[in-house]
């Protein structure tokens, strides 16, 4: 009789436990979690890469005017994943900026969808929509920080959006402008700040409602080079502590080495060229992407000597001395044109463009050299 | 001439142009302000785009704006006497300086509106504000600086219209001006109102300018 009703009870337990699991946060994010979590511990490679946040499936753009139509945006395919920092590169005119605007539909686009968290922008009531945009912050290259109100008013403006309570807003805007380490312009106008201190105030506000996505628009293009770098070190702590998906548009590639994993590369609407950052900058395939990585050395046609090689370092090679030991073993003079080296998160990327010797043997001794050691190369006319 | 009739006259006269023009002032804001805010939302570029309502306020807009005041002040008469019994004294005068002051008051707010940065609208729209929060949260505050001036220029613009109300009999400074001035050539008691007039004009616009600075976060 007892172990009956023990067995019973124990039945029982186990479908609340079941029904409570099912309702609160179902099987499937349950696993992720999981997996999150076992692969925090262990420390490895981000396995939440590989959840979508945002999908752009055939998007299109255009622009209707009585006199004419102006496709901004044509067949945009793409992926941009949980926890990333992405880059959208671009030169003015590409539509970049009508690209992120499409992200969260303050342009809607013309063609295709937009999937935010495997969810269709387009099909969303217009309330609901306005609710999505809470979870992706944006910033500016402008700042457009509400000039009537102090920093602490403007970080609570999204939060008052939101209908957060007026004291927690305020609790949480204290503890926002502490993270951008702004605790001391709490009163301050934006007029009473410099560039700098109104971006990481606009970020402050762009992170008040928690989102899961922080859109960059040209937001260091306004900035001096030590501001930019400092304003970009936050938006890069700010993916790492927090775990937001950040997307940064650009016209600058110093911007995309700095941070970015990922870069998509638009040309004339279009996307040129998507891939690792790495991979992009040591082997650029697209005209458009090999103009943006190579663009320190422009006039190469200016170079002197019918022969050239250009030596790309692909961080595995780029601290041997590689030109030095191959001077010895072939033993040929080479004279070094242009040489470029980067940080990308971490290792050394660069490429250095060399003259070669005259001699037909002394080359294919190089070439041997470079084939034999696997070192990228490619022959520049 | 400077009998105490005289000078009580003109004090009434004082009180009345006051009475004309803040209460004109005040319900032609309350119909002119969100008439102003409808013009700049529903624009085709505005939050909450409604191009023919838009063009149709515009031109109602345009239309009243087009009669001239003094036209407009006769044309309206019997209306104003349905509304409130007379055609004469201060408060005749005060419905047709409402239906003439509204919609120029919603032209200023219009242009005040519309100095707002549309950056700023942008990044609250970002942020999921409904058209209304926008209204209510970004366009009026952060245009405040310039509605306040636009206020003082419309004050001003209503105290010179209810000055010429005095040609249907509307009471207030003007009419005294134009009944001793005009009809009597009493030029002395004339000219003592246009200064008064002059006066006050300086005084509510100083105050707008004054107002508007004080209020104003982007100086420093």
């Amino acid at each position: 009789m007892k172990d009956k009703q023990e067995a019973v009870v124990a039945i029982l337990f186990f479908y609340f436990i079941e029904f409570l699991d099912s309702i609160s946060i179902g099987y499937e994010k349950a696993d992720r979690q999981k997996i999150i979590l076992i692969n925090n511990f262990i420390g490895g490679g981000n396995l939440t890469d590989n959840r979508p946040m945002i999908e752009l499936v055939g998007m299109g753009k255009e622009f209707v005017s009585k006199s004419s139509t102006v496709r901004a945006l044509d067949d945009i395919n793409l992926t941009i994943h949980e926890g990333e920092i992405f880059g959208i590169i671009g030169l003015s005119g590409a539509g970049k900026s009508t690209l992120v605007r499409c992200i969260n539909f303050l342009e809607k686009p013309t063609s295709g969808a937009v999937l935010f968290d495997g969810i269709d922008l387009g099909s969303m009531k217009e309330k609901d929509l306005l609710k999505a945009r809470q979870s992706m912050g944006m910033i500016f290259q402008q700042f457009n920080l509400l000039m009537q109100r102090t920093a602490l008013q403007n970080i609570c403006f999204p939060m008052e959006i939101a209908g957060f309570s007026k004291k927690e807003a305020k609790q949480r805007a204290k503890e926002l402008l502490e993270v951008v380490g702004l605790s001391d312009k709490a009163k301050a106008y934006p007029s009473q700040l410099s560039g700098g201190q109104k971006q990481r105030i606009a970020i402050a506000r762009a992170l008040a409602t928690n989102p899961k996505v922080l859109l960059c628009d040209e937001a260091t293009s306004a900035l001096d080079p030590t501001t930019t770098r400092s304003i970009l070190s936050l938006l890069k702590e700010i993916n790492q502590k927090l775990g937001i998906t950040v997307i940064v548009i650009t016209h600058e590639m110093s911007v995309i080495e700095e941070i970015c994993n990922r870069v998509a590369i638009i040309d004339q609407s279009r996307i040129a060229e998507i891939g690792e950052v790495e991979e992009v900058f040591a082997r650029p395939k697209s005209k458009i992407a090999k103009q943006l990585v190579f663009s320190g050395e422009t006039h190469i046609d200016t170079f002197v000597g019918a022969h050239k090689c250009r030596i790309i370092f692909d961080g595995r090679t780029s601290f041997e001395p590689v030109i030095a030991n191959m001077i010895l073993e072939c033993k040929a003079p080479v004279n070094i044109l242009f040489a470029d080296t980067k940080d990308i998160d971490g290792k050394a990327f660069g490429q250095m463009i060399i003259q070669l010797p005259d001699e037909e043997s002394s080359r294919k001794k190089i070439y041997n050299y470079l084939n034999t050691n696997k070192i990228t190369y490619e022959e520049v006319m | 001439m400077w009998s105490e009739a005289t000078v009580k006259m003109i004090s009434v006269g004082i009180l009345e142009s006051f009475y004309m023009i803040f209460l004109s002032s005040f319900i032609a804001y309350i119909i002119g302000l969100p008439l102003g805010v409808l013009l700049v939302v529903t624009d085709k570029d505005g939050i909450a785009p409604r191009v023919s309502l838009n063009k149709a306020l515009g031109v109602i807009v345009n239309l009243i704006r087009s009669v001239p005041f003094i036209i407009l002040l006769i044309a309206v008469m019997p209306f104003t006497r349905a509304i409130v019994g007379t055609s004469i004294g201060p408060n005749g005068v005060v419905v047709p300086l409402i239906i003439a002051s509204a919609p120029y008051i919603a032209r200023l707010v219009e242009s005040s509106l519309n100095e707002v940065d549309q950056g700023v609208i942008e990044a609250a729209q970002s942020m999921g504000a409904s058209p209304m929060q926008i209204i209510f949260k970004v366009l009026i505050p952060e245009a405040k600086p310039s509605l306040i001036i636009g206020g003082a220029i419309a004050v001003t613009t209503i105290l010179s219209y209810s000055a010429m109300a005095g040609i249907v009999g509307g009471g207030g400074l003007g009419d005294i001006a134009i009944r001793y001035g005009y009809h009597r050539y009493e030029t002395e008691i004339m000219f003592v109102t246009v200064i008064i007039l002059v006066i006050m004009v300086q005084v509510i616009q100083e105050l707008g300018t004054l107002w508007s600075k004080r209020s104003d976060k982007r100086i420093h």
